[in-house]
């Protein structure tokens, strides 16, 4: 009690001489500049998605043509087709692995740990361009060819980390006295673990796989380089198409994306949310 | 307290069952990461095949073309200077945009640590939603804006600040923004989680001891901040020098960096062994970073002690 009343008389002498203590001038409006400064680009580029003109610089009226041109596209629906398709499988993969590796070294805290851990977080380590690199050498010198098996073996490597490190923390934040309790009652370890441990960790699964989808979609020059000729992805044709210089048809397909990744962002906040509730 | 918490049948030894959980996950990164790493590491002292590819003969000819240029009638050899200023751009390009992303993250983690719960919330979705989009995407936003005849000019000229268009875009200052564009999301959030806790009457008893601003500010806050300072310019800087985006879809032709530099090794120069070497050179610069900044946080905390 008198612990708050004296610091509430030192706020006093000091809001007294230096007005609201937590406040330093020009901090707020720095904060709006970094919001303004991170969304102006991607929102003008949305806006011109629906202009109706040729031009990506003259507003000519509100049309959706450039949608219907993007959907009616045959290269752009098998490559956004194949984009998908690569994350899932590569996003499940990786959480499985990740699964596996997350129950193994919260298990061996002690031995062995930070080994593991430096391990399945090397990925995230490398510069991007020296994995890209390094693997269509590997590829190319084992002989298997280029296309969408390289892609999609290249994707779930860099996944694991990002599947890893949200299942670790799930598991590292559960209460180890639960499967105790659980063998206290006679479930074996198999039922403790799929009875009480797995249903617990659905939230740090979810955002694990999440994270990995949406990296997995992200990617542009790892897959570039291990594609091969034949295959493609969404970034990869979005990137063939910037060649011919900036088209609605551009604007209008980065719209949709960013559309996609916003949902996901949305939805991975809201589990995290009801994650933190239980 | 027992070590082991989680664990799926008492049949098997722990030991054993660890592995088999542990196994697969650490297999496919040794055998799709580090392999190819040594292989590279192997590659970059071979000879360069023709149309890509390499030939068995050891030279270390790849590692001395970054500095000489061989000239092709009496094959002596010549300082060039070209790539190592292709690496220093990278270097100084990184290091820049990581500075700017510091100036312009550390008011903004401060400030959004300082709001109620609720915006505070608001603020956090705000910033990570950038981090999620695509960055290829990101990057051609930003080009979208800084073109010719893009928003930004299209407005100074209305306004008949200039005349003619300002070179926003193809060039090292485009590069730079473009790379504090993509990377910035990773300051803010470390400096933020870094700041979270704080306990603000300690800026209380700053003040109550007659600190300006300025003091309280460098000798308070600052260094409150420092681990996620330390964390964020890592996540800044590394991905920065290898960057391939940015240099390649806002840059111009002299703006090359060294991720750029790489990838025409294996795409049209067709040179495996040198890029093989730029590749080497590439990560041992990111570990080496790596290690000095960890060591550099281990002695903190031994400092605290």
């Amino acid at each position: 009690m008198s612990n708050t009343s004296s610091s509430t008389m030192r706020t006093v002498t000091a809001t007294s001489r230096i007005g609201d203590i937590r406040a330093f001038a020009g901090f707020g409006s720095a904060s709006v500049g970094c919001l303004i400064f991170l969304y102006a680009p991607i929102v003008f580029l949305a806006a011109y998605s629906f202009n109706d003109g040729r031009s990506v610089s003259r507003w000519s009226g509100f049309s959706l043509r450039w949608y219907a041109t993007v959907f009616g596209n045959e290269n752009i629906q098998t490559a956004a087709l194949n984009s998908v398709i690569i994350a899932v499988i590569a996003a499940t993969v990786a959480t499985l692995l990740a699964l596996g590796a997350a129950t193994a070294t919260v298990n061996r805290r002690a031995t062995g740990g930070e080994a593991a851990y430096v391990v399945l977080t090397f990925p995230l380590m490398v510069p991007e361009i020296v994995t890209a690199v390094a693997s269509l050498v590997f590829f190319v010198a084992i002989g298997i060819s280029l296309g969408f098996v390289t892609i999609l073996m290249a994707h779930i490597v860099f996944c694991i980390p990002f599947a890893y490190l949200p299942i670790k923390a799930r598991l590292e934040g559960l209460d180890p006295s639960l499967p105790a309790a659980a063998a206290d009652l006679y479930a074996s370890p198999a039922q403790a673990f799929t009875r009480i441990t797995l249903p617990l960790l659905v939230p740090g699964l979810l955002s694990g796989w999440l994270l990995a989808f949406i990296i997995s979609l992200d990617d542009f020059i790892i897959t570039a380089l291990v594609a091969g000729p034949g295959a493609t992805t969404l970034p990869l044709h979005i990137y063939g198409m910037l060649r011919l210089g900036m088209t609605p048809e551009v604007n209008a397909i980065s719209t949709l994306m960013l559309g996609a990744s916003t949902v996901l962002v949305l939805v991975s906040a809201l589990i995290g949310r009801v994650g933190h509730k239980h | 307290m027992s070590a082991r918490q989680f664990s799926l049948s008492s049949r098997v030894s722990p030991r054993l069952a660890d592995l088999g959980l542990l196994g697969p996950a650490i297999a496919v990164i040794l055998v799709f990461m580090v392999a190819p790493m040594a292989i590279m590491f192997v590659y970059s002292f071979l000879q360069a095949a023709p149309y890509g590819g390499v030939e068995w003969v050891f030279t270390t000819e790849a590692y001395s073309s970054i500095l000489f240029e061989r000239d092709f009638l009496d094959n002596s050899l010549t300082f060039t200077p070209d790539y190592l200023i292709v690496l220093a751009r990278s270097v100084f390009q990184a290091g820049i945009a990581t500075v700017l992303c510091l100036v312009i993250s550390v008011p903004t983690a401060y400030y959004i640590a300082t709001r109620p719960e609720r915006q505070k919330n608001i603020w956090l979705v705000l910033i990570t939603i950038p981090y999620w989009v695509n960055l290829l995407i990101r990057t051609i936003a930003l080009l979208f804006v800084l073109r010719g005849d893009g928003p930004i000019n299209a407005v100074l000229m209305n306004l008949g600040i200039v005349s003619e268009p300002l070179p926003l875009s193809y060039n090292g200052f485009a590069v730079c923004l473009g790379l504090i564009y993509s990377f910035l999301p990773f300051m803010v959030l470390p400096l933020y989680s870094a700041f979270e806790r704080f306990d603000f009457r300690l800026l209380e008893a700053a003040y109550d001891l007659y600190a300006s601003r300025r003091i309280a500010f460098f000798r308070i806050v600052l260094p409150v901040m420092r681990p996620g300072l330390i964390a964020g310019s890592l996540l800044v800087f590394i991905p920065s020098i290898g960057s391939y985006l940015a240099p390649d879809i806002l840059g111009g032709g002299k703006t090359l960096m060294i991720g750029n530099l790489i990838g025409t090794q294996f795409q049209s120069a067709r040179n495996w062994p040198f890029g093989a070497a730029l590749s080497m050179i590439l990560l041992t610069l990111t570990l080496l970073v790596l290690l000095w900044l960890a060591r550099r946080a281990g002695h903190q905390k031994s400092d605290c002690r």
